[in-house]
């Protein structure tokens, strides 16, 4: 049955659609325009003393916190707010607030509207390396119920200033793997390690794993290395925004993304088909890197 | 792996930097000093490490062992600047200086949760950051509780408030310098009066082991 459905959806996405038309369910929303309104979202301090406000502050928690989930929903070593700075308040970090009015959207790409939820579900997914919280979970309307609170006063269906991550122009040079590792080694280690795996206090970790079986997987967003070289340009090295160069951010989302990590789990088997399939973009994903397929040795989903 | 003979090199670089010390000679050194200049330890940062508020000098006790012996080593090269402690440090060699930082990492963390009231913006600070001016909280590098994250992050948690504030001010004012890639000092630089004393004296107050207090 399942098999099946793999089957006859890669066959649509192959016939149907189209080889070099991506089908891709993590997508990413159009461009924010240039002079798009401005949004600050509520403190926290004005999160009510209710049952609503509670709800709020689970959602900030698991926010924070996801690793409690870890087991449940999440496969991976990684919080949402890793990639979400400020508990998703920050603009320019993808702040929850922007994305929020966004949704239910429809997507050409998929042919279909697609909501909030699934949008959050696929962060589950994907960047957690788990398994989606299901619709109505008490964790899922957490989430969700935060992203609400943050949005209190946005205009729905707006592009807001910040949304996402701001996207680079093209590099003067295409991305390279070896410069990239130049930079990772002397910006990033201190956090990261030389060996990508973060750092760990009191047996979590405070620094995120950028890359291997502890990290976001190959159908995540930021597998790809302009959406990682976005986020990098803007929110990396922690407390240094934009102090790397444009190219510097290019070069080391390359070298970041150039490493095994676990498997997208929309691949059937067949990796050739996945890759031409879902990464028609910017990414090493069945590349020939160093000697080994990217892909081919890919770990598996903790939940399959 | 051919193309990149820069790894291994630098893999064993670093494990020199920091191969453990010897504990027994470190202490030693920290009672009595050394025959090469080195006057105790104890003399100024007490008996079990535990520094002194009043003087601002730090405590020592459970830091991590990379980080105190990379002091030691900055205080004898010059880039940490500190009268007392460059001609202490500077007769002590690698090895002296990672066998005291051995010796005090393996210390139980002295703290004082007594004392002090808690701050309440110190702790919004210390856990959420004030993201508005670029200040992150200072939980994410110094780890849960601010109890440090080895090798570059001390523990923040029971140390002196008289001594965070001044090595934050120091960081903002360009005087100290030795933090990797600037990561302080850009955040110092963006500090207040106010949250510079609110965050020391919120870390003084913190607990130094996990699980005694309500942390995020």
């Amino acid at each position: 049955m399942k098999t099946t459905l793999v089957l006859i959806s890669s066959l649509l996405a192959v016939t149907g659609t189209g080889i070099g038309q991506e089908r891709d369910y993590q997508l990413e929303l159009p461009d924010t325009p240039g002079e798009a309104p401005r949004f600050t979202p509520p403190p926290d301090s004005a999160i009510p003393d209710n049952q609503f406000g509670e709800m709020v502050r689970r959602g900030r928690d698991l926010f924070i916190n996801t690793q409690q989930l870890r087991g449940k929903y999440v496969g991976n070593d990684l919080n949402c707010v890793n990639c979400h700075v400020d508990a998703g308040r920050r603009a320019d970090s993808a702040p929850l607030w922007a994305a929020y009015t966004m949704y239910p959207a429809y997507r050409g790409k998929n042919d279909r509207v697609n909501t909030m939820e699934e949008r959050i579900q696929g962060c589950f997914r994907y960047s957690m390396n788990g398994k989606p919280p299901p619709s109505g979970s008490e964790e899922l309307t957490a989430i969700l119920t935060y992203h609400y609170w943050l949005a209190k006063g946005a205009p729905t269906g707006v592009a807001l200033a910040g949304r996402g991550y701001p996207k680079l122009d093209s590099p003067d040079k295409t991305p390279a793997i070896r410069r990239g590792q130049q930079v990772y080694q002397a910006q990033c280690t201190i956090c990261h390690a030389d060996d990508g795996q973060g750092r760990k206090a009191e047996g979590e970790h405070i620094f995120p794993p950028l890359w291997g079986e502890d990290s976001f997987n190959w159908g995540a967003g930021m597998h790809r290395i302009n959406t990682a070289a976005n986020f990098i340009h803007a929110n990396m090295p922690l407390g240094k925004p934009y102090s790397l160069s444009e190219q510097e951010a290019w070069d080391v989302a390359a070298y970041i993304n150039s490493h095994e990590r676990p498997q997208d789990p929309r691949n059937d088997g067949d990796l050739k088909t996945t890759d031409q399939t879902f990464h028609n973009h910017q990414c090493y994903y069945g590349d020939k890197i160093n000697d080994a397929v990217l892909g081919s040795q890919a770990y598996p989903n903790p939940f399959e | 792996m051919k193309l990149w003979p820069v790894i291994p090199l630098l893999a064993v670089v670093s494990h020199i930097a920091m191969a453990a010390g010897d504990v027994e000679t470190g202490k030693q050194i920290a009672m009595q000093g050394n025959n090469q200049g080195a006057t105790a330890c104890v003399a100024c940062h007490g008996a079990n490490g535990q520094g002194n508020a009043s003087a601002g000098f730090p405590r020592l006790a459970g830091l991590n062992a990379a980080y105190l012996g990379k002091q030691l080593r900055d205080y004898r090269n010059g880039s940490r600047d500190n009268p007392t402690m460059n001609p202490i440090a500077a007769a002590l060699d690698d090895v002296a200086s990672r066998d005291v930082a051995a010796y005090y990492a393996g210390l139980d963390p002295v703290g004082d949760s007594t004392k002090r009231k808690e701050s309440a913006s110190g702790r919004t600070l210390a856990l959420r950051g004030d993201w508005d001016n670029t200040i992150p909280a200072c939980v994410s590098c110094h780890g849960p509780g601010g109890r440090g994250v080895a090798p570059a992050f001390p523990a923040l948690a029971g140390q002196h408030a008289s001594y965070i504030k001044a090595q934050l001010q120091a960081w903002r004012a360009g005087k100290r310098r030795n933090d990797a890639n600037e990561l302080m000092k850009v955040v110092a630089e963006r500090m207040s009066d106010e949250q510079i004393q609110a965050v020391a004296d919120y870390f003084a107050a913190a607990p130094v082991q996990p699980d005694t207090g309500a942390e995020q």
